[in-house]
């Protein structure tokens, strides 16, 4: 499925915004992500399977809060960075 | 019972003073910079930044032989904690394959969630005999340990998973404003197994089996933060320095003032109510003299009222003694006069090996101040930097 990834992650894809991981739930997916890239994973998942603070993630338009969520391969995960301050 | 000072002591040698290049390696809110001289010290270029955006905590030379590692500690204010090492000062970065992280809990237990590094704080390159260790100091507190250079980090389970770590590192209020940290981590450099740490909060805390165990090292420190009298922990050092030639020898700042340990007697002695009392002895960071075992600096901080932690009376200066704290003579000269407001964060003071020795801090406005002659005249050598968090002297050719 596509993943679209944040500016600030793009150094770990070769500047690509779009790219493709496959998984039958978003934390298969992510690792996926991290096989192909590796240590993006941990850059927005924490030790405890936490999303971190400032990064937020979309499934088809709606946002998760949990990463053991089922996927289609149909689906988009669009990874986006929150506001964090100055 | 205070633990004994390893039966296989040995005496280091002192080293010849340098000659070569120096760099300061600067750490900032907003990335790494490199400034560089020749021996000369008097001309400086800048490097950097590197790792642009990044909030920076670390960044340490290997003062190891063949073992010339860079290595920095980093994350954003969206991404997490990470560690990347160059073996080429700079010019091309490697990330750690495992960075520093606390084990997965796979249920909670107690009503406690599983723990999650904020950021590594502190590195440490290891003993000399395991040239590929290093350690390394997080918010919260935890003590990590890679043994392949830097690539992967396993948890100290030792300290991380003590039955007192709770009490020993109390919650998350009890730390800095920027979250508690562990730091100061130092290795006996006659015993690869003989480690300190600090911790603020939760005191200074030493082990003889390379980690896996763990005792409290604060008797006649201060805490006038407790309300105990006397706590075993609990503790603020906001820095603590071991000197290679007097390994039995620690000093520290801590929140309460300046001290010195001479590790037999296990008692922390207050060198800093030597200090004049216009100035107290509240500071960040202290800095060893690296061939006189008797001379260090500090650069005190305002600690009364609401702790503004700035040069007292907007008057920066160092204080020297180089008689182990019987006596401290302030070095201004150079600095600025009046309402400079300075804040020099714990690890953003340093010295070269120079002789005369260089020392050198970055302040929390940006801004880098050398000196060559040990603290006799300062001259402001870079400014408009971010925050500066870190400055390590090195040298990259030795």
């Amino acid at each position: 499925m596509n993943v679209l990834i944040p500016g600030p992650l793009r150094s770990y894809t070769g500047e690509r915004r779009e790219v493709e991981a496959n998984g039958a739930t978003l934390a298969e997916v992510l690792a996926d992500l991290d096989r192909r890239y590796p240590g993006i994973r941990f850059r927005m998942i924490d030790e405890q399977d936490g999303i971190r603070r400032h990064m937020r993630i979309y499934v088809n338009g709606g946002e998760v809060r949990a990463i053991h969520v089922p996927l289609r391969s149909s689906d988009e995960v669009i990874i986006f960075q929150a506001l964090s301050g100055g | 019972m205070p633990a004994k000072p390893p039966a296989n002591a040995v005496t280091s040698a002192a080293p010849n003073a340098a000659t070569g290049r120096v760099a300061l390696l600067v750490a900032t809110r907003k990335g790494a910079f490199i400034l560089n001289t020749d021996g000369s010290r008097r001309t400086w270029t800048i490097r950097g930044p590197m790792f642009f955006g990044h909030i920076v905590h670390h960044m340490v030379l290997d003062p190891r032989p063949f073992a010339r590692t860079l290595m920095v500690a980093a994350r954003t204010g969206h991404l997490g904690p990470s560690v990347f090492r160059s073996t080429n000062m700079g010019k091309t970065w490697q990330e750690a394959t495992r960075p520093p992280a606390f084990p997965k809990v796979e249920q909670a237990q107690d009503g406690q969630k599983g723990r999650v590094v904020d950021h590594t704080f502190w590195l440490s390159p290891g003993h000399a005999s395991e040239p590929r260790t290093w350690y390394a100091g997080t918010s919260p507190q935890g003590l990590f340990r890679s043994e392949d250079g830097g690539d992967t980090w396993a948890p100290v389970s030792g300290f991380n998973d003590h039955p007192m770590y709770l009490k020993w590192t109390g919650g998350d209020k009890d730390g800095t404003p920027n979250g508690p940290k562990l730091h100061s981590i130092q290795v006996d450099p006659r015993d690869a197994r003989h480690l300190y740490i600090g911790m603020s909060s939760g005191g200074v805390f030493e082990s003889l089996d390379k980690g896996a165990s763990w005792k409290p090292l604060n008797a006649g420190c201060a805490a006038d933060f407790r309300p105990e009298p006397n706590p075993e922990y609990g503790h603020d050092p906001h820095c603590v320095r071991l000197h290679p030639l007097a390994a039995d020898v620690l000093y520290q700042q801590n929140h309460c003032g300046i001290y010195r340990m001479q590790r037999a007697d296990a008692t922390w002695v207050r060198i800093g109510a030597n200090m004049p009392k216009r100035i107290g002895d509240i500071g960040f960071p202290l800095v060893l003299h690296p061939r006189d075992t008797r001379t260090l600096w500090v650069f005190p901080m305002d600690g009364t009222s609401v702790w503004p932690r700035t040069s007292p009376g907007g008057k920066p200066a160092a204080y020297v003694t180089r008689n182990a704290g019987k006596s401290w003579q302030r070095q201004d000269a150079g600095l600025p006069r009046n309402q400079g407001w300075f804040t020099v964060k714990r690890q953003a003071m340093s010295a070269d090996a120079h002789h005369p020795v260089g020392v050198y801090f970055g302040t929390t406005g940006g801004e880098v101040w050398a000196s060559r002659n040990e603290g006799a005249k300062w001259a402001c050598i870079a400014q408009h930097l971010p925050e500066i968090y870190a400055l390590e002297a090195v040298e990259p050719a030795r």
